[in-house]
């Protein structure tokens, strides 16, 4: 009978340990990511499966370090390693060297990871951008000091509006460490004061070539600038983290110069254009004020201030004279008519006709005197209806607005300083309540308005 | 005056010239705010014949800071 051949649990490990790691020191592992965790030291662990198996995975943190996406569960990834067995636990584990997304590359799944990532911090929200200066006075430029992005800047603006002030911040835009220079540069530029716009730039390039402007840090760099930030990165097709974050993306670097400097030509139109527009305002202004002046001036209040007591007078001499026009003609009448009566009775037989005479007289004599009352109460009515009118017009409504009338102690309105001497006195009636004056010098100029 | 920005005196400007020709501001104050758009006017030219071309590029002083130097290109690898 054969001895049993026995090994001891640490015996069979070491065996199996010795076949395993020297049949798979390196190998390439395709699964899914499941319960991938990270612990306190670095180093993550997972497991990778598909349909039929599992394999425990570890990643120490100076490998993790490498990797340039997220790894989480559900990911569909290749790994690299050794197989090595973890004999106190009695399993065997896949030391991971490098992990890389299947399907997509690790950069572009990268890419992906941190643009969901910040677009759901809302780090790139429309309403984060702000507008660009309109003319700026010195615009910052981190770039390569050396590189063609920065010259095709620097001819464009050059060309559209030479004279403007440009500080470059210098920085290495590829390779490691650049995204850091870059994310200094935009800080130093923000410290510097006065910079009105920065632009962030190279030239195109693979997406490796771009790396750094995928840079979360970098990314919140440019969220946290004070000064307004335009991403120029590679050429049209390429669209980096940087373009996302930054206020405004231009497709290239000479676009973004072209974006932030206006056609000084333009500019100059725009003044000239906006002075022309200034004066023609103006003097449409001035204008419309002189024509309301003109307008003002002609009415006739300014132009003849007397005109209204001139009327008012003129009209009491009308009254007065229609007053007595109508007196003397009633009398007239009434005479002629006496005069004729006179004669008829004289005709008459004395005796027989006296009586009568005598009461044709009276009835002559009271339509006579009823047709001169008539007429003086006619004439009355008319001159009161003029009263009234006057009352209207009355001079004490224009003294309200500051006329005043003077007469002579006698009562003449005074028209002229031909009809007053040094020394008269003088009664001025104002609006209200009146002035004893007396004259100590007449003019014949005065400084009235001269319409 | 002088400290306002380019950019503020032109939308300065532009504002002035639009109430000056809406019609409907009273003489003095046309004649202020026109006085003003002169002014504003004549200082936006000023910037534009003053602005002088300037390229600096910064560099890091002693203490760590930065400070800036006139920038000329290092290499010029292009015609």
């Amino acid at each position: 009978m054969t001895e049993r051949a026995v090994l001891t649990v640490s015996q069979l490990s070491q065996q199996l340990m010795a076949v395993m790691e020297e049949r798979f020191p390196a190998v390439w592992i395709e699964g899914e990511i499941s319960n991938f965790k990270v612990y306190g030291s670095g180093h993550a662990y997972f497991t990778l499966k598909d349909e039929g198996a599992q394999l425990r995975c570890v990643l120490f943190r100076n490998r993790a370090r490498r990797i340039r996406f997220e790894p989480k569960d559900g990911l569909h990834v290749m790994g690299f390693g050794a197989v090595e067995v973890y004999a106190q636990r009695g399993e065997y584990q896949l030391v991971v060297e490098l992990l890389e997304p299947k399907g997509v590359g690790a950069l572009q799944l990268a890419f992906e990871q941190l643009k969901e990532r910040l677009q759901a911090e809302g780090l790139f929200s429309p309403a984060r951008k702000r507008p660009l200066p309109r003319f700026p006075r010195k615009i910052g430029i981190v770039t390569s000091p050396s590189g063609a992005a920065l010259r095709d800047m620097l001819r464009v603006i050059g060309r559209r509006f030479g004279e403007i002030h440009i500080v470059v911040a210098p920085a290495r835009v590829q390779g490691d460490g650049a995204a850091g220079e870059v994310a200094q540069g935009i800080r130093e530029l923000n410290a510097l004061g006065g910079v009105d716009v920065i632009i962030v730039g190279r030239g195109g390039g693979s997406l490796e070539d771009l790396w750094a402007f995928n840079d979360e840090m970098l990314a919140r760099t440019i969220a946290a600038s004070k000064i307004p930030v335009i991403s120029a990165v590679g050429h049209e097709v390429d669209f980096t983290i940087a373009d996302f974050v930054a206020d405004v993306r231009a497709a290239t670097p000479s676009n973004a110069a072209e974006l932030v400097v206006k056609e000084k030509r333009a500019v100059v139109e725009t003044l000239g254009d906006l002075a022309g527009r200034l004066r023609r305002g103006m003097a449409r202004a001035l204008a419309g004020h002189r024509d309301r002046l003109e307008r003002t001036r002609a009415r006739r209040v300014l132009t003849d201030p007397a005109r209204p007591l001139r009327d008012l007078d003129r009209r009491l001499d009308d009254a007065r004279a229609r007053l007595r026009q109508a007196g003397l003609a009633a009398l007239g009448r009434a005479e002629r008519r006496a005069a004729l009566a006179g004669r008829g009775l004289r005709a008459l037989n004395p005796v027989a006709q006296t009586l009568n005479s005598r009461r044709a007289l009276t009835d002559l004599r009271g339509r006579l005197e009823r047709g001169v009352h008539r007429r003086l109460d006619h004439a009355r009515h008319g001159l009161g209806g003029g009263a009234g009118r006057l009352d209207s017009l009355s001079p004490l409504a224009v003294l309200s607005r500051g006329y005043s009338l003077t007469r002579t102690p006698e009562g003449h309105i005074v028209r002229s300083w031909r009809e007053i001497s040094i020394g008269d006195a003088v009664r001025v009636l104002l609006h209200e309540g009146s002035l004893d004056c007396r004259v100590d010098a007449t003019r014949e100029h005065d400084d009235r308005p001269q319409v | 005056m002088t400290d306002l920005k380019f950019e503020d005196c032109l939308a300065r400007l532009e504002q002035i010239v639009s109430a000056l020709e809406a019609g409907n501001l009273p003489l003095e104050e046309s004649l202020k705010v026109f006085e003003e758009g002169i002014t504003l006017a004549r200082h936006c030219s000023r910037y534009l014949d003053d602005a002088e071309r300037r390229i600096e590029i910064l560099v890091k002083d002693e203490s760590g800071g930065a400070t800036s130097k006139p920038f000329v290109f290092e290499a010029e690898d292009e015609a």
